[in-house]
């Protein structure tokens, strides 16, 4: 079970909130063509290790939240609101 | 890695092992001669640095492509790389499945022939793999799902794959264990496929690998992948915990890790990597001699012969390569088990595990060409990998050997992300962790 502390509402269990997928996409612009609006919909680095991911507090503030995850240790190393800039650590994790 | 044991030499590819064909003849003879007969059934090869064909990942569908690369399509200078043992990966960590009850027609052509192949396995490997076709039923509970069911098993009639419906007392004559009227989700019916049913998942693994390892194909265990070698847009071979190995044609069958393989040669794919649990029980009196899927949720249950119920539900929902699993979906599977059957409290859940996988974008797998010259992709399976081990091997080999995808295959491309001709099974969109 992850504990996550919602910026709003403070410390809840995961199963307040779904997975709502990687958080480091970005919509290209209008023009910028077939590959790289493929590459946004349907491409993805899915690391082993470190991942910025959005999760949705549906049973909760219904806010959208930005995770830094680790993918095999789930360790959560910071919590955020959308507009947030959140690093991933510089160390390998768990 | 893990490393080599010490205790087992192993073998030079000169010596290879041969355990002989097997029989019932063969079972009496080493019976009352004291079972000193057998011998170890594939040949442990080390690497010889170069290969026509490298498979990466000594799973089911790496070890059914070379041994249907060997047996059918005369290419046996083959070699698989296995980071671990053979069996231990998702081949032996799924609930055993095999059925062909899809809607998309391609889908039902492709999982049909895979069907097949499961039905006549025994005779084709020398190996029994104990095929069961128990039979596997879908419920539904409401007017709308079973009209969706019925769609889908006309499509499969259409296509001369057997579906049947069945009413409420028929379920209840086939799983006397089903709680027809529960107060939020009664059983309305369900329709069987007949011929679906499990597979012993280990035997599997093992059946291949000894049949390709008898036609030529070295099996190499303990030999991680570290790197894939390229020189421009071709790819040269692989770099390996146990040397380098040149190849013409270098074979990704990694799932769960295909993100991982395939980011060694440069390339990002349209996966996401999830966890699916699964159970089972302790062994309990035969009680259930059907597959069940429950439709108001996300459950399966079977009884295996061992007497053990093995049961699963939905992927975790967010990436992850932790082969474990966690507690809210054990919980969301065990209420459900008891939704379903409620005869079944006081059955003790006896082990859990989990099994990391390829979710794909659109829900179905990756049989493909890539942008690199020489690198075959087979990933992306979702959790349905295991019934699709005969025919994902076949197809693989197929697009190999002949350089041209499988008729039946053709349609699991790479290209069809960019293309917009996803295979979208539940019509889910471009969310792996909605399929």
């Amino acid at each position: 079970m992850l504990r996550i502390r919602c910026p709003w509402c403070g410390e809840r269990d995961e199963t307040e909130f779904r997975y709502r997928g990687d958080a480091n996409l970005s919509r290209p612009a209008a023009d910028a063509g077939l590959a790289a609006f493929t590459a946004y919909t349907y491409q993805r680095d899915n690391p082993r290790g470190w991942h910025l991911e959005w999760w949705l507090h549906v049973g909760g503030c219904r806010q959208l939240l930005k995770i830094v995850r680790h993918t095999v240790s789930h360790e959560i190393a910071s919590v955020g609101r959308p507009e947030d800039q959140l690093p991933l650590p510089k160390e390998p994790g768990r | 890695m893990t490393p080599v044991p010490k205790s087992q030499p192993i073998p030079s590819s000169a010596e290879r092992v041969s355990s002989g064909r097997y029989s019932g003849w063969r079972l009496f003879l080493e019976g009352v001669t004291g079972q000193r007969g057998w011998s170890h059934a594939w040949t442990k090869a080390a690497p010889r640095p170069r290969y026509r064909v490298v498979i990466v990942g000594g799973g089911g569908h790496g070890l059914a492509t070379a041994y249907y690369l060997a047996a059918e399509y005369g290419i046996s200078d083959v070699a698989v790389l296995e980071k671990g043992p053979v069996g231990l990966g998702n081949v032996g960590r799924n609930t055993t499945i095999i059925r062909s009850n899809y809607f998309l027609p391609d889908n039902v052509r492709f999982y049909e022939y895979s069907l097949k192949l499961w039905e006549r396995l025994e005779r084709t490997l020398n190996f029994n793999v104990m095929v069961s076709q128990r039979g596997t039923l879908n419920l539904f509970h409401t007017e709308a799902q079973r009209d969706l069911y019925t769609r889908r098993a006309n499509m499969m009639r259409l296509l001369g794959v057997d579906a049947k419906a069945l009413s409420r007392a028929a379920v209840k004559a086939l799983v006397p264990l089903v709680d027809l009227d529960n107060g939020r989700y009664p059983v309305l019916g369900g329709f069987l496929q007949p011929r679906g049913g499990t597979v012993r998942h280990d035997a599997v693994a093992w059946g291949y690998a000894r049949a390709a390892s008898a036609a030529g194909v070295d099996i190499i265990e303990h030999c991680e992948v570290t790197g894939i070698g390229r020189d421009g847009r071709r790819v040269t071979g692989v770099d390996t915990t146990r040397g380098q190995i040149a190849a013409d044609t270098v074979c990704l069958a990694v799932a769960g890790h295909s993100s991982q393989l395939a980011a060694m040669a440069g390339l990002t794919l349209p996966i996401e990597t999830h966890v699916l649990q699964a159970f089972v029980s302790e062994a309990i009196k035969p009680v259930l001699d059907v597959v069940v899927t429950y439709g108001a949720g996300h459950f399966y249950v079977s009884q295996s012969d061992k007497g053990g119920l093995v049961f699963g539900g939905a992927i975790d929902g967010y990436n992850t390569y932790g082969q474990r699993g966690t507690l809210p979906i054990a919980q969301e599977v065990a209420m459900e088990a008891m939704t379903l059957m409620p005869g079944l409290a006081r059955v003790k859940v006896l082990r859990q595990w989990g099994g990391v996988m390829d979710m794909s974008m659109d829900g179905s797998p990756i049989i493909s060409k890539t942008p690199l010259d020489g690198l075959i992709l087979n990933a992306g399976w979702c959790y349905g990998g295991f019934k699709a081990i005969p025919a994902g091997g076949m197809t693989t080999a197929h697009l190999i050997a002949r350089d041209l995808a499988h008729p039946l295959a053709a349609h699991l491309d790479l290209e069809r992300f960019a293309a917009g001709r996803t295979v979208d099974e539940r019509g889910a969109g471009p969310f792996p962790y909605a399929h």
